[in-house]
């Protein structure tokens, strides 16, 4: 089992004649996922590592049936091809591109709210189930399937977290890049839920970072809802307020909100473990196995 | 990015808001002059990038051709936390009655704009949003709509704004949403909106911040920004396009992906050494940026040691490796040992072509962090 994505799911790559297009494209065919169309404005009948392009995401997805879409498009049409991959519709969307203006996301978050489309991301390394299919940009390698969900922030910390993992022979059912920007789709809560809805998942790994308060808010959620349990990281300890650290979200203000301590406090108190070194995570997590 | 306060008042009086006539001046006969042309009394206020000017010196108030020479001496040149002032606004002074504050900003948690209103203006207002969040009226925005402008008089009203002035703060505000989203801005505001005896209402300050992400559609605003006269280091990480953030300790960190960057500057702290930078090389980074991202850690005269943390995604092994090799091919011996830990997408074929001889190389984030520890001088486990 795993969530979001698996060996049916039926993938567009929006962008896919783009340069990242392309590459990732083959790369996601090469790892197994079931890419069945691409979709490019004005390349319509063009094929891609075999796959056949369409004009609109609508035409790729009643052709070939699809049922999920990743956006591989620069930024200044991010926003425009989200509309159209919520409008097409499609149950998935997988935003990897960084650098999309915060106000059009505000405004595909409003029109978000009106679908029941998942939208993992933007600036997001995606979403891979080992063995059946990665949707995304995400290091196929590494991972290796089993019994632990992961949900985090940032893209190479996931790897990182994920090689201590599988170092120790602890699989993954699904990981989930939800992202690093301040306004982003599917956040901790919902991924959570979906794990804790997943009978293959046995325990979840969630790397948070500084800024923002959805730790905060995950930490009230896994006292109140969960089952499954939670280990917990978190990501710029030695911060200094005021600062922003690369991602749009890393910031601290000077007032004690979004920093890591209030994070790590919160999920302490809602019984996570957190660790202060990847490799501490990997132990936490084969105690709580 | 952020503009100046005097780049920002040209915004809004464009857009219609009520300024104050001001003069932007970078000597003090061009203080006086501008005094002169204003009448007084003027306010002398520093244009850096550092908020609290006023607290810290940078704002003086002057009713005369004197007081105005002792003003413009004292802040023209002066050290602003870390920021020389080399120009200043001279500004007619507003004689006000009270003080409110009007902004409008993203409210990241609920991914909608959020525009305020209080009536507790002209102090810091993150501490009023602190300790007495009721002080401060709010009015979400629905982003696909714009603001209506029964939202602007309910958040005013909300405020307790007195009546006789509320339709022009409402005015206001409603001015500053449309900025806000007219220039794709991260923040539109002013602290305070002054309130004068005539009952009239005029914006003594002004803040906008673009979101950088957003400039390619604003060509005008991008013109606007100013090299600052900024950290060096950080000068030049601007130049090379780096996330990098100067810290206190002697560690150089050079990694790939914020998330990672960060995890690796808390281990360091973990192992008992202090990170003496962030720096975030992006990803799919190629080996001339490598080879720029340890020109800055090098340039740091408080680095004692670096460690090179990748873990390859959309990056690739060989490239970082390339340009590590490239970077330390110029010296003949290193001038600061250098750690590094390659991991990820072609990792292996990194390896083959790194060159190490010159450089310690750790299997695993943690070894790493530890050794560019020791070589610090640190302590560690």
């Amino acid at each position: 089992m795993s969530v979001l994505v698996d060996d049916d799911t039926r993938v567009v790559v929006q962008g896919i004649t783009g340069g990242e297009g392309e590459f990732h494209a083959g790369q996601m065919i090469e790892y197994g996922t079931n890419v069945v169309a691409g979709a490019v404005p004005g390349r319509g009948g063009e094929e891609v590592h075999g796959v056949p392009v369409y004009d609109t995401v609508s035409r790729a997805a009643e052709a070939e049936n699809a049922d999920a879409s990743v956006v591989l498009v620069p930024p200044a049409f991010a926003a425009d091809a989200l509309f159209e991959a919520l409008d097409s519709p499609v149950d998935l969307v997988v935003a990897i591109t960084e650098g999309i203006p915060a106000q059009d996301m505000a405004r595909v978050y409003k029109r978000l709210g009106e679908t029941d489309t998942h939208l993992i991301g933007p600036n997001c390394p995606g979403v891979i189930t080992p063995g059946e299919a990665k949707l995304g940009i995400l290091p196929g390698n590494i991972f290796s399937s089993g019994n632990v969900g992961l949900i985090s922030r940032s893209g190479t910390l996931t790897y990182q977290v994920v090689d201590n993992l599988t170092d120790r022979g602890l699989g993954q059912t699904t990981a989930i890049g939800i992202g690093g920007d301040p306004i982003i789709g599917t956040d901790f809560v919902d991924a959570l839920s979906l794990f804790e809805d997943d009978p293959a998942t046995d325990a979840i790994v969630m790397c948070g970072e500084i800024g923002g308060t959805d730790e905060e808010e995950a930490a009230e959620y896994i006292d109140a809802n969960m089952t499954t349990p939670v280990a917990g990281f978190i990501a710029g300890r030695t911060a200094p307020p005021g600062k922003r650290m690369g991602h749009a979200g890393a910031i601290v203000s000077g007032s004690g909100a979004g920093t890591a301590e209030s994070k790590i406090e919160a999920l302490s108190e809602a019984g996570v473990p957190v660790g202060d070194t990847p490799e501490e995570v990997a132990d936490n997590v084969e105690e709580l196995l | 990015m952020r503009l100046h306060e005097y780049q920002a008042k040209e915004v809004f009086a464009e857009a219609g808001l009520p300024t104050p006539d001001a003069e932007l001046a970078e000597s003090t006969d061009e203080v006086l002059a501008a005094a002169d042309s204003i009448g007084y009394p003027v306010a002398v206020k520093a244009q850096v990038h550092v908020g609290g000017r006023g607290k810290a010196g940078g704002i003086e108030i002057a009713d005369s051709d004197d007081e105005v020479r002792e003003a413009a001496d004292s802040i023209l040149g002066m050290d602003l936390k870390g920021y020389t002032v080399d120009r200043v606004l001279v500004e007619a002074a507003v004689d006000f009655v009270d003080e409110l504050y009007v902004g409008v900003t993203m409210d990241r948690g609920e991914g909608k704009p959020v525009a305020m209103v209080s009536s507790e203006g002209g102090v810091n207002i993150e501490e009023v949003a602190e300790e007495n969040p009721e002080a401060i009226a709010r009015e979400h925005v629905d982003p696909a709509f714009g603001m209506h402008p029964y939202q602007a008089r309910r958040a005013v009203y909300d405020a307790g704004v007195e009546s006789d002035v509320a339709s022009d703060v409402a005015g206001v505000l409603s001015t500053l949403y449309d900025l806000w989203a007219d220039s794709d801005a991260e923040d539109t505001e002013v602290n305070p909106v002054m309130v004068t005896s005539d009952r009239e209402v005029v914006c003594a300050d002004a803040v906008m911040n673009i979101d950088d992400d957003a400039l390619f559609r604003h060509p005008d605003l991008a013109e606007m920004e100013e090299a600052a006269a900024e950290d060096d280091l950080e000068a030049k990480a601007n130049e090379y396009g780096f996330d990098y953030v100067r810290l206190e300790g002697n560690v150089g960190i050079i990694g790939n992906g914020a998330g990672l960057v960060m995890t690796t500057l808390d281990l360091v702290d973990y192992y008992g050494g202090a990170p003496a930078n962030f720096l975030d090389i992006g990803g799919g980074a190629k080996a001339e940026r490598v080879a720029n991202a340890l020109d800055m850690v090098f340039a740091d005269e408080n680095v004692d040691s670096v460690v090179f943390n990748i873990f390859g995604g959309i990056t690739r092994g060989d490239e970082v490796a390339q340009g590590i090799n490239d970077a330390i091919a110029q010296f003949d011996e290193l001038p600061k040992p250098i750690v590094v830990r390659l991991a990820g997408t072609n990792a292996e074929e990194g390896m083959e072509i790194l060159n190490t001889d010159a450089l310690d190389v750790e299997e695993t984030l943690e070894g790493a962090v530890q050794r560019a520890v020791e070589h610090a001088g640190g302590e560690s486990q």
